[in-house]
């Protein structure tokens, strides 16, 4: 288990990326570390870019994350992945949800979307430690679209395992049990399956 | 036990461990959620008071008889409430009193980044910053004793680094021996009727109040040394702090958990062990300023910036840049290019019941004098129906300002129901008085807005979810003397454009009530039905597109003979409310089944 973990978490509003951090901190109070958790999301209405800082450490000062300082990065949404990209501690961690949602200055505004080579590319030149998972997809193959943000934390969980930032004192078992505090009880078995699938997309069982 | 909390929930929590009686506020970001937590308390009364002057009022007046009280809101949200700030620190109350002032560094969310901390100073009032969630919610508790110890209000200052961070806080109890029940109102004019004559009584007394906190502050437990490396002495406070240790972990550190009054032993102190001192504060000079005042060297803003947020970084870049650190205390960035990204401004929702109204003031090229919501967002393009803002209850008055001016153009204002309730009636009131020809638009989306839907006295419901009379908002205006009073469906666009039309012909103060509730409210979700464009019918004339709305994209679709792309409704985003569909000219839009438009 790592000393201390400093996670960016980036998406956009209504994507679920603040219950993600929420659930993220209180994983990391379960694993034993002090764990602090930080959020903007300043005047985003629905669409807007909404980030979130989570730290866990033997001891955490700040809140917030200096720039250049990020261990893991969890993006909810490709434009918001390379908006932050320069966060990025060279050869971090990161997961990228193949999510595009287009503000209304591309849809009507006429801006450029970046186009998914592009977004690659430039990913690579800051990490080659980078997963890709469609969180949507698989939430909508559960029915529920919804439960993207929980594909991508089990998604998450398996990553951090796999490349030992976390090791047996972290099991997936103690990460469900905090997501199962934070959503509605009509939810909790939807919301262990798509954990579970999140979790395979990344160790390649399912 | 230990939970993960916020700092405003730590407050919250703070405040009913103290055995808060009564709390009031003003919903404003970062502070929203100190009441909305508190709330869910048991044996604790809290409101959403119209304004922030009325809350810190209503905890005044709680505190005078006898219980402990509260009142939150955002820093701004202070200068409403300036006027009883000032008298509650000249009478002192009966029972503790803590306000709290929820400062934005950075503007996330406000028009100024103004530092509160000078209120305290400017009231001969305690301020009290804390550095996490757990300081949250002992520095409350701690601050209403300090407010019966001293007999004064104390000022907790919270930023929104406080507020929205979350960290461990250890759960305490509700504390035996705060008072439980009212004493009899004081007959006390000497101390609580504040006319010159007791009044001139009433300043030596607070004068001589903040010398005797100043000696308390020597050894109240939230001002603190951390002996370190001597070469570097760090005075911080509030979330500066922890940038501090994070960036330089072995220097000397002064924490101060009281900002004002400052204790001046424990600084002289810390001065002398140090051979090089600097301040480490958010915003203003403040701490800075006042210890150059006891006649003591340091730097500060020579070296952390005076505007915005600090972070470990910007902490760590100013202290290499003045030779602090060496430079390979640097840490280096990806400095990746990573292209042009599109931009994600806030933007009025799908749906919004607003959209309508600005369409119809940017066709009408009126100047529009706009205040403080959701709505603001109409100053965006394409709308760009927004000429000025600047605070809280402010669009009315301005128009009329701008009339009384002479300006050749009819004006109008645009201003939220709970903005309205705010500070809007007076305004209103004014151009009645005065007779201007200034067209107020109340936008009544039933609930206040833009701090996350929160109830109002328009809703007909409390914060603690108990029914009340809901405030009709024509028979209100019409009993401020406006007799040009309409109020219209906020989806009607075309009774929307004829009624302003109307109004710029007449010679007086007139009022438009645009009426429909927030589309993202529970209750209207499940109304929700998503409009198609028929593509056969859309020319790709682009006027849909002039309203701003998220859910109208361009097809891949061409006309064919104009060879422009045609709009397509994104069936996830679109909430069916038709502004789109009534501006089409080839009525190339659906509207909604008319059955389920009745339902």
């Amino acid at each position: 288990m790592r000393e201390s973990i400093n996670f960016l978490l980036a998406g956009v509003g209504g994507q679920g990326t603040i219950l993600a951090s929420d659930v993220l901190v209180n994983v990391g109070l379960a694993a034993g570390y002090q764990a602090k958790q930080a959020e903007v999301h300043g005047m985003s209405q629905r669409g807007g870019s909404v980030t979130s800082f989570v730290r866990w450490g033997q001891t955490v000062y700040s809140p917030l994350v200096g720039a250049g300082e990020v261990d893991v990065l969890l993006a909810f949404e490709k434009a918001e992945a390379l908006r932050n990209l320069n966060q990025l501690r060279m050869g971090a961690l990161a997961l990228v949800n193949l999510a595009a949602i287009e503000p209304v200055t591309v849809t009507s505004g006429g801006q450029p979307y970046p186009d998914d080579a592009t977004m690659r590319q430039k990913i690579s030149e800051v990490t080659q430690e980078v997963i890709y998972v469609d969180g949507e997809a698989t939430a909508q193959g559960l029915g529920n679209v919804r439960a993207a943000n929980v594909v991508l934390l089990g998604a998450l969980s398996a990553l951090m395992e796999r490349e030992r930032l976390t090791g047996a004192e972290l099991s997936a078992e103690a990460w469900l049990k905090v997501i199962i505090q934070k959503v509605p009880p009509k939810y909790v078995e939807l919301n262990r399956q798509a954990f579970n699938l999140g979790r395979k997309a990344v160790t390649g069982l399912g | 036990m230990i939970k993960m909390l916020s700092g405003d929930e730590a407050v919250a929590r703070g405040a009913w461990e103290a055995g808060v009686a009564v709390a009031s506020a003003y919903p404003g970001t970062p502070s929203t959620e100190i009441l909305e937590n508190l709330a869910h308390y048991p044996n604790t009364y809290a409101e959403w008071a119209p304004n922030e002057k009325v809350a810190v009022d209503v905890a005044i007046g709680a505190a005078y008889a006898g219980l402990r009280a509260m009142a939150a809101m955002k820093h701004v949200g202070l200068n409403v409430a300036a006027d009883s700030f000032m008298y509650a620190s000249m009478t002192g109350m009966e029972a503790g009193l803590v306000i709290v002032s929820a400062d934005d560094p950075a503007m996330h969310s406000s028009q100024n980044e103004q530092d509160n901390r000078t209120f305290a100073k400017f009231a001969r009032i305690p301020c009290l910053e804390p550095s996490d969630s757990q300081e949250a919610k002992d520095m409350t508790i701690a601050a209403f004793g300090l407010s019966e110890r001293f007999d004064t209000p104390v000022l907790l200052r919270l930023t929104t680094r406080i507020c929205h961070s979350t960290s461990a806080v250890e759960l305490g109890d509700r504390m035996d021996g705060a008072p439980t029940e009212p004493k009899p109102f004081p007959r006390n004019p000497a101390k609580y009727v504040m006319v010159p004559g007791n009044a001139v009584k009433r300043h030596p007394i607070i004068e001589q109040r903040i010398l005797e906190v100043a000696k308390f502050a020597e050894s109240f437990p939230y001002n603190r040394i951390e002996p370190g490396d001597p070469a570097l002495g760090i005075i911080t406070a509030g979330v500066a702090y922890q940038y501090a240790k994070e960036v330089f972990p072995t220097a000397s550190i002064l924490r101060l958990g009281m900002t004002w009054p400052l204790p001046e032993l424990m600084i002289r102190q810390f001065a002398a062990t140090v051979e090089k001192l600097i301040v480490i504060e958010e915003l203003d000079p403040f701490i800075e300023e006042a210890i150059r005042l006891m006649g003591i060297r340091l730097e500060g803003k020579s070296i952390f910036p005076l505007v915005g947020e600090l972070d470990p970084r910007v902490v760590r870049e100013s202290a290499i840049k003045a030779g602090l650190l060496p430079i390979s205390a640097h840490i280096p960035l990806p400095e990746v290019e990573v292209g042009p990204l599109p931009a994600r401004p806030p933007v009025l929702c799908p749906g919004c019941p607003h959209r309508g109204v600005f369409y119809v003031l940017n066709k009408l090229k009126v100047p529009v004098n706009g205040d403080i919501g959701c709505y603001t967002l109409g100053l965006i393009p394409p709308l760009s129906a927004i000429h000025s803002c600047g605070c809280m209850g402010a669009g009315i008055a301005v128009a009329h300002g701008a009339v009384k001016a002479g300006s050749p153009e009819r004006h109008v204002a645009v201003i939220g129901d709970s903005t309205f309730f705010h500070t809007g009636i007076p305004a209103l009131i004014n151009t009645v008085y005065n007779r201007s020809r200034v067209i107020t638009i109340i936008m009544d989306n039933r609930v206040t807005g833009m701090t996350g839907h929160q109830e109002n006295p328009g809703t007909g419901v409390t914060l603690q979810g108990n029914p009340t009379t809901a405030i009709k908002l024509e028979p209100l205006v019409r009993a401020l003397g406006i007799k040009q009073v309409k109020t219209v469906p906020a989806y009607n666009v075309a009774e929307i454009e004829t009624t302003l039309k109307e109004y710029l012909k007449l010679d007086e103060p007139a009022v438009l009530i645009t009426l429909e509730p927030c589309v993202l409210l529970p209750e209207v979700r499940k109304t929700w039905i998503p409009l198609e464009v028929m593509a056969d019918k859309c020319n790709g004339c682009a006027l849909c597109f002039r309203i701003g709305c998220p859910a109208i994209l361009k097809s891949d679709e061409l006309d064919a003979r104009l060879q422009r792309p045609k709009a397509l409704i994104d069936a996830a985003l679109c909430t069916g409310c038709e502004v789109c569909a009534q501006i089409c000219p080839r009525d190339a839009i659906t509207f909604r089944p008319v059955e389920m438009s009745e339902a």
